[in-house]
């Protein structure tokens, strides 16, 4: 009697545990009847926040404003950077396919950008070197620099001080016509004068 | 007490599934681990079907939740075709389960399937949820796979992914990449370069989810970014920044916000296209510094500087080879880019491609030994790659648009490139034989990518 006592009391326990746990849901402890695998749980935790590297720039400051001058000369010194730039006193080099090297026309425009650097010698220029979309992005890198390098030697053989003039290639990266065509090809293969100083 | 009995009941459960019907995995089972295997035989494709989950608590975020989890799942499982999945309309007749281990297997036998997903969510506190998810031999009723997740409801995605890579390692012995991440370039959020040109737009580097979901901008420069490269560890992205007005490499440390410029370049000793190496400890770049494009290998502090190739051409866009031991790089010596590979040491020059234009070799990560490249097939770029053992090449995308910049998934079944194929220019990846091609990005351009380890 009191053996048989404790057994159904057992049994008691052990129904309890299984409702207590089917009340729960408790996932990692599923109904005995089917087999499951033995299951873990793993805690997945969010990756860390990413972090943007640097802060933008400050922007420029306002550029100054223009002052009336007598001469030519003294109407272009007058003028802001972003003025020089935008009315293209220097004029650019352009290229032939997959070439860097400068043709008759182009050391013409190198020639007539020297004189222009001689009648300012305060003046300081960056080439930018830049190639059409038909080529590779990675290889146009360097082939960019190479038409940049090109009109630079040829600028320091004109008798240009090599520390006025600076060389950097984009590559395809900013191209000059947005076009997918032969003109547009044509415009983009260049070196571009641009004035950094004055 | 109720609890130790509870652990040794699940022992003793355990062991009628090694008398399963039921194949081993795809290596050795060791002694502790038991191994249900869905499918017939080994090398054939099961099909897999992936019902939404069964959301077993009433809010917004579980149901939303239930619903995402399982269509992230069904993409990655399909990513990797290891699976047949089978596509969701088919099964929207068939009653859902009503509980994880309740579910109509005549049903899902009749449409074919081999193995049938059970999930359930449950919200289980402050933003968190826990999955359980059991993979189901349909044949048997018995259950090949299964687990229980507790993550954020904020990215229920990385739920999704983490079971996908834990179904195809325990099914299929496979490294599967569904947690994986892109880095590429993009100009999606319409800046202008900060300069003296007007109307540059920005170039900068973003990070995604390897299916372009999670979209995150690492670089803020008002400048061009490119070529983004992901360090072995994770951690941090290499690429070419103008920042300092020429270009110079930059390497950007994602959880700490920092910024470093490890070869201190100027603007006469210009540096571009660094690749980490496999094993982490350096970085092969190209430069400019004695006046022409050379590979140069450097640690990734910036000390011991080698240069590595030393000819009057453009030498360019290194790419590591598994080991770390040698370099295939872009170079015009004979006149039109090619593909070559030299030691790290600098010795053993071989040339490796004969076409019209090659650039931008990616070496394969193991177990394939191969170099993914861009190759100039017509009016644009088509994705080749060189088999290293055999020389033989297979190309990957056919002339449509131009496509370029390819990247190897790390487990070395996929490629991402960037192509123009629908006019702008956008992240694609396709697998290492050409099928299965997925659009990865949409918003703006977005090219040159890198895979994460």
């Amino acid at each position: 009697m009191h053996d048989r006592g404790h057994g159904s009391r057992l049994v008691g326990v052990a129904a309890l545990v299984a409702a207590a746990c089917l009340q729960a849901a408790c996932a990692d402890n599923p109904p005995p009847e089917l087999p499951e695998p033995v299951v873990e749980r793993t805690v997945i935790e969010d990756p860390p926040e990413i972090i943007a590297s640097n802060p933008a720039p400050e922007p420029l400051a306002p550029p100054m404003p223009a002052v009336p001058a007598l001469t030519p000369d003294e109407e272009i010194a007058s003028r802001s950077l972003e003025e020089l730039n935008r009315s293209l006193l220097l004029e650019p080099v352009f290229f032939v396919l997959d070439s860097a090297e400068l043709d008759e026309r182009g050391r013409q425009a190198v020639e007539a950008n020297a004189d222009m650097l001689a009648r300012f010698p305060t003046w300081a220029v960056t080439i930018e070197g830049h190639c059409y979309e038909r080529g590779t992005p990675e290889y146009n890198l360097a082939l960019g620099e190479r038409r940049a390098v090109a009109a630079r030697r040829y600028l320091v053989e004109l008798g240009l001080d090599a520390g006025r003039v600076r060389t950097v290639s984009y590559g395809k990266e900013f191209p000059f016509d947005p076009g997918h065509d032969e003109t547009a090809w044509a415009a983009n293969r260049r070196a571009h004068f641009v004035i950094t100083e004055k | 007490m109720a609890r130790i009995s509870r652990r040794s009941a699940l022992f003793t459960l355990a062991a009628p599934l090694l008398t399963a019907p039921a194949r081993a995995g795809g290596r050795p089972a060791q002694q502790d681990e038991v191994r249900v295997r869905i499918g017939d035989s080994i090398g054939s494709q099961p099909s897999i079907a992936v019902p939404d989950c069964l959301p077993l608590t009433p809010d917004g975020a579980t149901q939303e939740a239930s619903r995402t989890i399982a269509r992230v799942l069904w993409d990655d499982l399909d990513f990797e075709r290891e699976f047949r999945l089978i596509p969701r309309d088919v099964y929207r007749t068939i009653p859902a389960a009503r509980s994880l281990v309740d579910l109509p297997f005549d049903r899902w036998r009749e449409i074919g399937a081999d193995g049938v997903m059970s999930c359930t969510v449950e919200a289980s506190g402050e933003n968190r949820l826990d999955l359980t998810a059991r993979l189901f031999d349909v044949r048997t009723g018995g259950s090949a796979f299964g687990v229980l997740y507790s993550g954020s409801t904020r990215n229920v995605r990385l739920l999704a992914h983490q079971l996908a890579d834990e179904i195809h390692r325990n099914q299929r012995g496979l490294d599967g990449v569904a947690r994986t991440r892109l880095a590429f370039v993009s100009d999606r959020d319409s800046e202008s370069v900060f300069g003296l040109v007007e109307n540059r737009p920005v170039k900068e580097i973003y990070i995604a989810d390897y299916d372009g979901a999670n979209p995150r901008r690492v670089t803020v420069t008002r400048s061009l970014n490119t070529n983004p490269a992901w360090s072995p560890d994770g951690r941090s992205i290499a690429y070419t920044s103008w920042l300092s007005g020429f270009p110079d490499v930059l390497v950007s440390y994602l959880f700490e916000g920092r910024l470093a410029k490890p070869i201190e370049g100027d603007s006469r000793r210009q540096n571009f296209l660094p690749a980490f190496s496999p094993d982490g400890r350096r970085v092969a770049f190209n430069s400019n510094r004695e006046n022409n494009s050379d590979i140069y290998v450097a640690n990734v502090d910036g000390t011991g500087l080698q240069r590595l190739t030393n000819h009057p051409a453009i030498d360019t866009s290194p790419t590591w080879s598994p080991n770390s031991q040698q370099i295939a790089f872009t170079s015009d010596r004979t006149g039109a880019p090619q593909i070559y590979v030299i030691g790290a040491d600098g010795t053993g020059l071989r040339r490796l491609t004969y076409e019209s234009y090659c650039d931008r070799p990616t070496w394969s990560p193991p177990p394939f030994n191969e170099i993914a490249y861009s190759s100039r097939t017509g009016p644009g770029h088509d994705v080749k790659v060189l088999d290293l053992a055999t020389n033989e090449v297979r190309q990957l995308t056919f002339g449509l648009g131009s496509n370029e910049s390819p990247a190897y998934a790390p487990n070395g079944r996929h490629i991402a490139f960037m192509s123009t194929r629908n006019e702008s220019k956008q992240i694609y990846t396709i697998g290492r034989d050409g099928r299965g091609l997925r659009r990865v990005t949409s918003v703006g351009n977005n090219e040159m990518p890198s895979w994460s380890r």
